[in-house]
């Protein structure tokens, strides 16, 4: 079974299982992540979803100097702070992720 | 050594007087070979009229996104289909992200807002976090939160904001191709009441807007006209979804040019490496630069994009032997 994931970075679909197109990288766990038909691949123990862990190839080089914009589980666009040491990232469904 | 140098070598460096605007134009045009003199000239106009020191600067967005104007370099306007949301950052954050700037040896911690002007709302948002962090973090505060009316500029003044920033952003002949929503000539109103209260005056731009190196050599002109204390430089770092997220990124040498450039013509103003200079130069142009003329850095994170750490820059001003600017100097 091929399920879906999203680029943390532009938001567009990346297969699991499939040759990765250019989306990737991983900051954090998305702590509060329940298990979802878009996201069940790529889930942790407790059903969190790597950031990042579904990114492209080109999206992954610039996501060294960008926050994510995207919740990997389920595509909605996040809220995020950018502080002067990290970010936090706030999905309304899956809730927040802190680089720090 | 070409003329030009030579030119700047007796006005900048012994007269420190700053180049007009062609004799910048000509630096911008110098060729390759030539340009680690001018950067070696810059430095030492930089070591002669400002010294050693470098000013570390921590930013933070309090209200990121939604802005309702159209800067077409600009993640945070509303208009385009940038993928930032808006949000509010709270107080108990803001006050951290002070310390966690201080905590680097920062004097100065820069507090932004993505608006055209602030409402009520936001001056009582920026009163209540200007207060907190004076309460609580030793540390200078700035601000830049558009374009200002005098009672606001008063507001400023009176809560302890020492520093107010207000990019004229490019020449004033290229801005229209940049903004429509407002005028060059509302920010220059703006930067000269801030001027005229006593606030220091913060006013750069971004390098690699599409204009032309007699258009960049026009803006350098311009801030030498309005002589801020403190000038940030950035470079273009095309963000998705803006009318400029296509655009390539400044070419390395041409950075640096810049830098020399504008050192040159603004021999004693605090010139701070700002947003970009990561993708624009990397560590090796980080380091050209600060040999070159740049006496400020931002360090860590910009407003919606990520810096080096901190520590990165400190080291290298450590290996550098450029001593960070104490607050008790600033003060």
């Amino acid at each position: 079974m091929v399920t879906v994931l999203f680029c943390d970075r532009c938001g567009e679909p990346v297969a699991q299982g499939m040759p990765a197109q250019g989306h990737a990288a991983s900051d954090a766990d998305v702590a509060g992540a329940g298990p979802s038909d878009a996201a069940t691949s790529g889930a942790g123990p407790s059903g969190a979803v790597a950031l990042g862990q579904a990114a492209h190839a080109d999206c992954v080089a610039a996501r060294l100097l960008e926050p994510p914009r995207f919740c990997p589980a389920c595509r909605r666009r996040m809220k995020v702070q950018v502080l002067p040491a990290g970010w936090i990232a706030t999905c309304v469904e899956h809730g927040d992720t802190r680089s720090m | 050594m070409p003329d030009i140098l030579d030119t700047a070598r007796d006005q900048v460096l012994e007269r420190g007087t700053g180049l007009d605007e062609a004799a910048v134009l000509a630096v911008l045009r110098l060729p390759d070979d030539q340009l680690p003199a001018a950067l070696q000239l810059a430095h030492d106009v930089r070591m002669r009229w400002c010294g050693p020191e470098v000013e570390v600067e921590g930013i933070v967005s309090l209200k990121t996104g939604g802005c309702p104007e159209d800067c077409h370099f600009c993640s945070q306007s509303g208009l385009f289909t940038s993928p930032v949301r808006a949000v509010w950052l709270d107080i108990p954050s803001l006050v951290e992200a002070a310390r966690q700037t201080a905590a680097t040896g920062a004097s100065e911690f820069c507090i932004v807002a993505a608006v055209r002007g602030p409402d009520d709302r936001l001056m009582a948002q920026l009163r209540e976090g200007v207060a907190a962090i004076r309460a609580a973090v030793d540390i200078q505060v700035a601000a830049s939160v558009g374009m200002l009316t005098k009672a606001q500029v008063d507001d400023l003044v009176a809560m302890g904001v020492h520093r107010y920033n207000h990019n004229l952003e490019t020449a004033r002949s290229y801005f229209p191709q940049v903004v429509t929503t407002h005028s060059w000539e509302e920010r220059w109103d703006t930067l000269r009441m801030v001027r005229d209260s006593g606030m220091e005056v913060c006013c750069g731009g971004i390098l690699g807007l599409g204009e032309s190196l007699e258009q960049r050599a026009e803006f350098a002109a311009q801030l030498a006209e309005l002589d801020p204390h403190e000038v940030p430089l950035n470079f273009l770092n095309p963000r998705p979804g803006t009318p400029l997220g296509d655009r390539g990124v400044v070419e390395g040498r041409d950075a640096l040019r810049a830098i020399a450039a504008f050192r040159l013509a603004l021999p004693r103003t605090i010139l701070r490496y700002a947003g970009g200079r990561e993708i624009t130069l990397g560590d090796l142009g980080t380091r050209d630069g600060l040999l070159g003329g740049v006496n400020a850095v931002i360090v860590g994170n910009y407003l919606t994009t990520l810096g080096r750490p901190a520590s990165a820059d400190l080291a290298l001003l450590d290996e550098l032997k450029m001593p960070v600017k104490a607050l008790s100097a600033a003060l």
